[in-house]
Order: C-alpha cells, then sequence, then structure tokens
C-alpha cells in the first residue's frame, strides 16, 4: 500500500498538476481583483464572491485528492451509470430546475445552486470512452458510429432545452476525439468549409455569392481537368449544389432558427451592425479593458475599465477582461500559453495510454478545456460572437471549477496508472 | 498504443497551437500595436453622479413664500483618482488648511479609494465660483449640487421643522436613502417627507485623464431623472403668524389660531422658538448643541406636546356634558359655596351661562359631582366609576384626551382620566371628593394646546370640528391634491342649543360686568372667549380660548402662558384679542395696548437648573 502511493505520487504527471494550481491561482486573484471596490476587502470574507471562490477552491483540492485515491477502474466499470446518473438529472432540471439569465440550467438548493450541465460533459466523455473500449468497437462500423454520436447528441439536445446554448457547443467539441478515432477527414474539412460559407453568406448578397461559387468551383474544375484525366464532373457538381443550397439555407435559419439575440451577436461580430449600446457593449467594454491593459498592464487592483461593473459577468464569463487590463499582454498571452501547453499536453498523454479507454477519455478532456478556452477567450478579444461558457479553472463558480477538476484528475489518474490499466 | 489514425494527434495539437497563436497575435494587435482602446479607456473613466430633486417649496395661505431651495455644492473626491495636485492652491481655495487636507483625505481613503465620498460638504455659491474654474486640475476631485432650505421671514420654525442627513438606521430600513441624504427630520418637513423630497436620479458622465466631463455615458441610457418634489401649499398667514412671534419673543407659552369653518390652522406659535435659518448648512451642528442645551427649550414643540392643565377654559366642557346627560338643565343655579372649592368674588350663578360667565368654581364642582355621581344599577349605590367612563367618552368627542389628526409629527393625545387609571393610582379605593378638581380643569386633565384652539373652534361651529391642519393641498402645476379627512367634520354630538347657551356665557364673558375678560374687548367685533389660571408649581400658567365674531366666526384662538403673573383675563385674554384683531381687521388699532404687551414679559424667570414643569404620567 505504501510503496503503492509512492509509486503513484512519483508517476503523477506533475507538470499538469502544476498548470492546473497555476490556474487555479491566478483565476483567483483576478476575480479578487474583478469584484474589489474599497480598501478594506478582507480576503476571508465568506459573504464575497473571492471568499466563496476560495471555498470552491478548497473544495476542489479536497475533490482531486478523492479522484487521485479512488480505484481508477471506478470510473470505467461506472461510466454508463453516471452518463445515466447525468442525463437523469438534466431531465430533472428541466422540470424543477431555476432559472439564471434566461437558461433552466439550475439545481438550488438555499443559496447553493449546482449545474448539472456543468458535469454533463465529463459523464459524456466517460461513456464515450468507454464505447470505444469495447473490442468489437470499429469506427468503420455503424454501429459504433451511431451509438457515439448517440452518446454526445442526447446531454448537447438536453441542455439545448434547458436554453443554454453555450453549454450544449462544447459537446462540438467531441468532434476531436471522434476524428483521433477514425472520423473521415473530410468532415472535418466539411464542416470547417460550412463556417467559411455561413460567415459569407451573411456579410455578401447570397446570388451574387452563388454565381461566386459557380466560377470558382467550375473554373477550377477545368484547370484541373488538364492536368488529372479522370476527373470526376459529378463531384464538382454536387460541391456546387451543395454550396448553393447551403448558402440560401443561411439565410433560412439565420432568420427563423436563431434568437434575436444570437442574431444580434453575430451581426455585431461580422461589423454588420455598429452597436455600442445593447449588444455590441459587452464586447466593445471587453475589448476597452484588454486593449488598455498593454504590454505590462495597469497592476493588480489598478484596473479601471473592469471596476463599477463596465464590463459585465467581469468575474464569470468575462473574467479574462480583469487579466488583460491588470496584466497586460504579458499576463494574458502567458494564460494563452498555459491553455495550449495544457491540451497538447494531454493530448500527448493520452497517446501514450495502453488502454483505449483512457485514450479517448484523455481526448475528451483536452478537447473540452480547449473548446471552453476557445469560444471564452475568442468572444472577449472580439473574435467570436458573444457566447457565455466559462474560462475553465479560471472563471468564478463552483460548478464549474468541480466539473473541470473531476474531469482532469480523473484522467491524470489513468494516465499515472498506465502501466497497468490496459 | 499506437494505431492507424495516431498521426491525427499532430493534426489535433496543430490546430490548438494555431489558435493560441491566433489569440495572442490578436492580443498584441489590441495591446501593444491599436493604442486607440487606450485612448478610450482614458476617456472611459465613469463618474456616477446624483441628481438630487430641488425640494419642494412651501408657501403660506396667500402664497408668500415659506421656505426656498439655494444651491449649493459637496465636494466629492475618488481618492484613487487623484494624482499629483497642487495641495497649496487647493487649500487656498477651499479655504482650509494642509492639516485638514490630510484629516479630510485620510477618512475618504478610509471609506474607499474606489467609491467618492464627500471632501467638502455645502460650499456656498459664492464660495464655490472660483473653486468651479480650477476644478480641471484637481483629478478625482468633481462637485455635486445640493439644495439648502432657506427661510425669508426666519418665522414658523415648529411647523416647518427642519431637514438633516439621514441616520444609519433609516437608511437600512428604507432602501431609497444613501448615506449623506437629507431627510425632513420634524415637522412639515417630516410629515410630508415623501411629498417634498420628489424623487432622486442618478447619470453617469464620462470623465477623461483631464477629469473634464465628456458628456454623459452612452446616450444617458442608464440615466435616471430626477423628479422635482411637490410643492405645499400651507394654511398658515405669514402676517399673522410673524405678529404672534412678535407679541411671543420675550415670553412662554403658545398661541395658536384655527379658522373654525375650516380647520385651517392660522397661525402656530410656540415660544421660546429658533430662527429656522440657524438650522440650516456648515453652522447647524453647532447651533443645534446650543438650542438643545438652551434650559428653555427652544426645540421643544409646546404647542404639540406640552401636557397642560387646560384651567378654567375646561368649564364649557364640563357644563356641556353635564346639559348633554340631562343631570342640570340651563337654568340650574348653584351657590357660590366657598367652603367645597375656592373662589373669587362674584354673585353666586343661577343659570349656566351666568356661570360660564363667572368661572364660579363651587358651581362646576357641583355640575361635575352630579356628572360623576351616578348609580350603580346593580347594586342602587351611587358609583363614580360610571359616570367618569361616560363623561370621558364625551370629553373625547370634544378632541381632548384623543390625538388629533394634525399634519405634523409628535403631536401628544393629552389625557382625560379614566377609572382603571384612578383605580391604579388610588389601590385602596376613590370617588368623587378625590378626583374633583377635574371639574374645574385641574387634577389630571391634560390638554395641549392645539386641543384648546380646536375646542374653541368647536363651541364656535356650535358642536363640530374638523381636524386642526397646516397644509390645504400640495402638488406642482399639473395638480393638486388634498387628503379628504381634512375635510371631513367631527360632531360632539350634544345638541346645538346647549353650545348656543355656552357661546352666550363666552360672549359675556368679555362683554358683561362680571365677565373674567373685559380687557379682550373690542369695538365692532363680538369676541366669545373664556379665561383660565392653570395653577402648578410655580406661578400660574395664563389661559385663554376665544372665537369671533360670534356670528360667522373667523378665527378661533388658544393662548396659553406660562408661569404669568395674574389670571387668565390679565395675560392671555388681551393678547388672543390682538390676535383676533389683526386677523380681522388686518391691523391692529390699539397700538397702546399692542405695545405693552409686546414689550411686557409676565413670564417667572426659570430656575437655572430646573427643567420647565410639564405634567407627566
Amino acid at each position: 500500500m505504501d510503496r503503492s502511493n509512492k509509486s503513484l505520487i512519483r508517476n503523477l504527471d506533475w507538470n499538469v498538476i502544476i498548470i492546473y494550481l497555476l490556474l487555479v491561482l491566478f483565476g483567483w486573484i483576478n476575480i479578487y481583483a474583478a469584484v474589489y471596490e474599497g480598501s478594506d476587502s478582507y480576503i476571508l470574507d465568506f459573504s464575497s464572491r473571492y471568499g466563496k471562490q476560495l471555498i470552491w477552491i478548497g473544495a476542489s483540492l479536497l475533490i482531486a485528492l478523492f479522484v487521485l485515491i479512488l480505484d481508477p477502474k471506478f470510473f470505467s466499470q461506472t461510466s454508463f451509470i453516471i452518463y445515466g446518473i447525468f442525463i437523469l438529472m438534466l431531465i430533472a432540471v428541466l422540470a424543477v430546475g431555476s432559472e439564471t439569465k434566461g437558461a433552466k440550467s439550475w439545481f438550488g438548493i438555499g443559496d447553493f445552486g449546482i449545474q448539472p450541465s456543468e458535469f454533463a460533459k465529463g459523464a459524456t466523455a466517460l461513456a464515450l470512452a468507454k464505447i470505444f473500449s469495447s473490442l468489437s468497437a470499429d469506427f468503420n462500423k455503424w454501429k459504433t458510429r451511431l451509438s457515439a454520436i448517440a452518446i454526445i447528441l442526447i446531454p448537447m439536445l438536453l441542455i439545448l432545452l434547458q436554453n443554454d446554448t453555450g453549454s450544449a457547443l462544447v459537446f462540438c467539441s467531441f468532434v476531436f476525439v471522434l476524428y483521433r478515432e477514425g472520423m473521415s477527414s473530410y468532415i472535418l474539412i466539411i464542416g470547417f468549409a460550412c463556417i467559411v460559407l455561413f460567415i459569407l453568406a451573411l456579410l455578401v448578397n447570397q446570388y451574387l455569392l452563388i454565381g461566386i461559387y459557380f466560377i470558382l468551383i467550375f473554373s477550377v474544375y477545368f484547370i484541373l481537368r488538364k492536368k488529372i484525366r479522370k476527373l470526376n464532373i459529378w463531384l464538382f457538381i454536387l460541391s456546387f449544389v451543395g454550396a448553393s443550397a447551403f448558402t440560401l439555407a443561411v439565410d433560412f435559419v439565420f432568420e427563423n432558427v436563431l434568437e434575436q439575440h444570437q442574431k444580434d451577436r453575430i451581426e455585431v461580430l461580422l461589423g454588420k451592425k455598429e452597436d455600442f449600446k445593447g449588444v455590441g457593449y459587452n464586447v466593445n467594454q471587453s475589448k476597452i479593458a484588454i486593449g488598455s491593459g498593454g504590454v505590462v498592464g495597469k497592476g493588480f487592483l489598478n484596473g479601471t475599465q473592469t471596476k463599477f461593473n463596465f464590463v459585465p459577468e467581469q468575474d464569470t464569463d468575462f473574467i479574462f477582461c480583469t487579466i488583460g487590463e491588470e496584466w497586460g499582454f504579458i499576463g494574458s498571452s502567458i494564460t494563452i500559453v498555459l491553455f495550449i501547453l495544457l491540451c497538447t499536453k494531454l493530448i500527448k498523454m493520452a497517446e501514450r495510454q495502453r488502454s483505449k479507454f483512457a485514450r479517448v477519455y484523455g481526448y475528451s478532456v483536452a478537447s473540452i478545456i480547449f473548446f471552453h478556452f476557445f469560444i471564452n477567450i475568442g468572444m472577449t478579444i472580439g473574435l467570436l460572437p458573444v457566447i457565455g461558457i466559462p474560462l475553465p479553472f479560471i472563471s468564478y463558480g463552483g460548478s464549474s471549477l468541480w466539473a473541470f477538476t473531476f474531469l482532469l484528475f480523473i484522467f491524470i489518474k489513468q494516465d499515472a496508472l498506465r502501466q497497468e490499466l490496459i | 498504443m499506437r494505431d492507424a489514425f495516431s498521426s491525427r494527434r499532430i493534426t489535433i495539437s496543430a490546430i490548438f497551437i494555431i489558435v493560441g497563436l491566433i489569440y495572442i497575435i490578436r492580443l498584441a494587435h489590441l495591446q501593444i500595436i491599436d493604442d486607440s482602446y487606450t485612448r478610450l479607456a482614458n476617456k472611459n473613466a465613469l463618474r456616477h453622479v446624483t441628481q438630487y430633486p430641488s425640494r419642494g417649496l412651501i408657501y403660506d395661505r396667500n402664497g408668500k413664500l415659506l421656505v426656498y431651495n439655494e444651491a449649493v455644492y459637496d465636494l466629492m473626491v475618488i481618492p484613487r483618482q487623484v494624482k499629483e495636485i497642487d495641495t497649496a492652491e487647493f487649500c487656498s481655495l477651499l479655504k482650509i488648511t494642509k492639516e485638514d487636507f490630510i484629516k479630510k483625505m485620510d477618512k475618504a481613503k478610509k471609506y474607499s479609494t474606489y467609491v467618492a465620498s464627500t471632501f467638502e460638504k455645502q460650499i456656498s455659491k459664492e464660495d464655490f465660483a472660483p473653486l468651479q474654474e480650477k476644478l480641471y486640475k484637481f483629478e478625482g476631485f468633481y462637485a455635486q449640487s445640493r439644495t439648502l432650505r432657506y427661510y425669508p421671514d426666519s418665522v414658523a420654525c415648529h411647523i416647518l421643522g427642519y431637514i438633516g442627513e439621514v441616520n444609519e438606521k433609516t437608511i437600512e430600513e428604507n432602501p431609497y436613502y444613501k448615506k449623506g441624504d437629507y431627510i425632513g427630520m420634524s415637522g412639515l418637513e417630516k410629515s410630508y417627507e415623501e411629498i417634498l423630497r420628489g424623487q432622486k436620479g442618478s447619470k453617469i458622465t464620462l470623465v477623461d485623464v483631464h477629469n473634464r466631463e465628456k458628456g454623459s455615458f452612452q446616450d444617458g441610457m442608464f440615466d435616471t431623472l430626477a423628479v422635482a418634489g411637490q410643492n405645499l401649499y400651507s394654511t398658515i398667514d405669514i402676517e399673522l403668524q410673524k405678529y404672534a412671534e412678535k407679541i411671543m419673543a420675550n415670553k412662554r407659552g403658545c398661541i395658536v389660531a384655527i379658522e373654525p369653518s375650516t380647520g385651517e390652522v392660522l397661525c402656530f406659535v410656540s415660544a421660546p422658538y429658533y430662527n429656522p435659518n440657524l438650522l440650516v448648512g456648515r453652522i447647524r451642528g453647532e447651533n443645534y448643541k446650543k438650542l438643545s442645551q438652551d434650559i428653555s427649550k427652544p426645540l421643544f414643540n409646546r404647542a404639540l406636546m406640552a401636557e397642560y392643565p387646560p384651567g378654567s377654559i375646561f368649564k364649557i366642557a364640563q357644563a356641556l356634558i353635564a346639559l348633554d346627560m340631562g343631570v342640570i338643565n340651563p337654568n340650574s343655579g348653584f351657590v357660590c359655596d366657598k367652603s367645597l372649592v375656592g373662589c373669587h368674588n362674584h354673585p353666586s350663578a343661577s343659570n349656566v351661562r351666568d356661570a360660564i360667565k363667572m368661572s364660579c368654581n363651587p358651581y362646576f364642582y357641583r355640575v361635575f359631582q352630579r356628572v360623576v355621581q351616578k348609580t350603580n344599577p346593580n347594586t342602587g349605590k351611587i358609583d363614580s366609576k360610571y359616570g367618569l367612563s361616560e363623561w370621558g367618552d364625551a370629553a373625547k368627542r370634544m378632541g381632548f384626551g384623543t390625538r388629533l389628526d394634525i399634519d405634523l409629527p409628535s403631536a401628544r393625545k393629552g389625557y382625560i382620566p379614566d377609572t382603571s387609571f384612578y383605580n391604579k393610582w388610588y389601590p385602596s379605593g376613590w370617588n368623587f371628593y378625590t378626583i374633583y378638581s377635574n371639574s374645574i380643569g385641574q387634577g389630571e386633565v391634560g390638554v395641549i394646546p392645539l386641543q384648546m384652539a380646536n375646542f374653541a373652534a368647536l363651541v364656535a361651529n356650535r358642536g363640530w370640528y374638523i381636524p386642526p391642519h397646516i397644509v390645504r393641498n400640495f402638488g406642482n402645476e399639473e395638480g393638486k391634491f388634498r387628503y379628504k379627512k381634512y375635510s371631513e367634520k367631527h360632531y360632539s354630538m350634544i345638541p346645538s342649543s346647549y353650545w348656543d347657551i355656552a357661546v352666550e356665557g363666552m360672549w359675556g364673558v368679555v362683554h358683561e360686568a362680571g365677565g373674567t375678560a373685559r380687557r379682550a374687548k373690542i369695538d365692532d367685533i363680538a369676541i366669545c372667549g373664556k379665561t383660565g389660571t392653570a395653577e402648578n408649581i410655580g406661578d400660574d400658567h395664563s389661559v385663554f380660548i376665544c372665537f369671533a365674531p360670534k356670528n360667522n366666526p373667523q378665527i378661533a384662538v388658544a393662548v396659553y402662558i406660562e408661569n404669568a403673573q395674574g389670571g387668565g383675563g390679565t395675560w392671555a385674554a388681551p393678547i388672543a384679542s390682538l390676535i383676533v384683531e389683526k386677523h380681522i381687521r388686518g391691523d391692529v388699532e390699539r397700538k397702546e395696548m399692542e405695545q405693552y404687551y409686546i414689550d411686557t414679559n409676565p413670564c417667572q424667570p426659570l430656575p437655572l437648573k430646573k427643567k420647565i414643569k410639564v405634567k407627566k404620567r
């Protein structure tokens, strides 16, 4: 027992743990700064947001310890049960949950609330890993494909029903996992093409665009035809029809499926609307805050823009503003580097797993953290539309921090015992 | 574990790294290359300024201004925005020393470095002008305009009351108020607080790095406009008020005058009084301390809060209650038997009218005896309890022992003793002979001067009154409102024929031989009145209530002079008649008499340490 504990400690990937601790600590410092109002603030004031976050952090460390001590087989053996429990909770929250900011995604118990959707991502990762770890699993078979997609789509749709678009979107991150496990590259390319087409369709007149596609696709065909002998014209016709249909559909989807605030956010991002009061307000203020930080920042507690509620949600979704303003380019790029280091490190760790379960799970963890990072920071620096999801380990909030701690440390434990787990 | 797709890890990691690089490039652009955001942020310093509405004005019954507002400025500071400033210049502009500056700055920092606090309060317009020009030099400081109350005639302090800064308790109870706000603390300022104060607004202005305001934030999207307070149109006649205060300048006591047909208070003086302008602005604190330590209690509103023994004016009420109960009739006569209770020399009264006119003590001893000593229907014995409670109810219908619904705070109820009070007071038992002094308005009865004036109005109206009030209506240009309760009559339930007898008696008091207030007589104006001389520790109080003219009365007055050397007829009655003449004629023709009562102070000086005797229970 003693020996196995020692070897566990030795085998733990301390680099990842240190990055985790750095991010959590830096997050707390910035929550303190965002909430800070006067000189007589007291760090251990547990009625304040930074005081509460301190409690969440303490609890997270206990969670991490608990996961490290627990038998690693527990999660692989009970993954479907855990998944089932969270699906039930997602259904229950629709019935009895409480609403914050328009999304019905919370279980309120007195002053405390818990958000099942935060934990559902990890549960989905476990279930997905379980599916792929079965001996018969093969992504070339429809059975594996459909069950993997169902595992991802069920919680995603339930969260969409809660009106929490941001959290639902995070389930798209599993595309990276599916890709790693054998999904066709074309899907990734088509997906990327769709995003480009979507943006173009919103910016340019659709009929003009269809004309441009026509010229573009068929001139490519005629150029290539001279070089490649057996070029299938149907492939080009199909892609032209697909692109045209998609372009026409974008308009319909944009007008009829998206909600007004979502439309506004996209239009503001694309510069079609200049609106510094309504929807554009958050982003504009956020950019001003970050931009005014300069190279070295204004210094801890010296931010002016993130005080007085200039930037809304300054300690949750827009926490990166405080980092940018008070710690400048240096502080904010270090934060980005830490996240990228963490995510690539996790991919590297996933590849060294001997068990397929651990590998798929590791990819899921990396993808989920990356996706949160991608959306959250992209939004605050004005590259992506406003989608309210927290920045992992940094944003204020118990549910989010705990969920990410569970997510990460389950994998750290798997990794530490990778020699034993097959 | 390698498999066919393990090379895809490179694609995925590459995507991660590319996104990271794009973000870092974007940050470099935002934070280093493009300095427009820094400029925007500098322009972007926000200043939350509270917009204080102007408080409603107060007018007298003829539209003359009683209270107006004057602009002053509070100098605010946000400590962390204060950069290097020329402290010497700043201090000389503000007329403070460097030590003051450091002290005030420390205090502000202690409150909060981010949130504005008041650096210097209530700077007058004149002092503020030179400061305003240079304020841009002093980063972190800005001015906030406030209004203070001023009183052009320096009168009516007890009616108007004063405003002051809200205390912690009020802030906790009522979220409308914030630290540093003003609130009505007494008088009309307090009772009409919500009408007078209006609604605060807030404005967010953008301030650039040079401490200059750059217009409103977001085109005022988050601003709320202040709504001005409503004006009060009072029933006070400022000329009469000034006149009454002039007479009371060197005396202690009260004058309250009411228009009987409407219940409108015409003048309301509690002496000693103070100049309301003393409790305004920066001099307020010191003056308040001085006034509250003065042994003659100028802050104490005697007309509402002093429960005096009414003395003989109460005999009118006794007569009416007895007549109504049927224990006497208008022609009942009682011998002036001084062995029962002391009296002055006069012929015995043979009817109610003459008894009132001559204010015969033994007569009302007998009257009260008949009222109180009723037969217990169960035992057949005489029992004072039954009479006393019936008497108490009737007295309350006349506005005694009950809180009159005046629109001023802290009016007292006065006191009409009841059986449970005497049971407690005399545990071994009591009867008429223990409580008889109430018959002549002494003993346990306590009446505030407002109730005395109201009673005079009740007699003038022959049996009803409208609750006395100071404000006729309130509002602004868009419309005026009034309280319904101030047009509702309260009836005494005693037939008007009995009131006519009381009126006749009161007419006799002033106009007939043997009347106790012949000095109150005015040619051409028929005054009906009743004197009182209230015994107490120290010299007697001099009391007089009256109304005039006898038919279609225009004014009812109560005058109460504390510890005056002489009875009601000597001091209170002539003073009341001056008030009546002033109101009805507009000016007083009896100049010599007027001058005498203005100059002379009949009040026994107060012993240095002893407080004035206010009846307490």
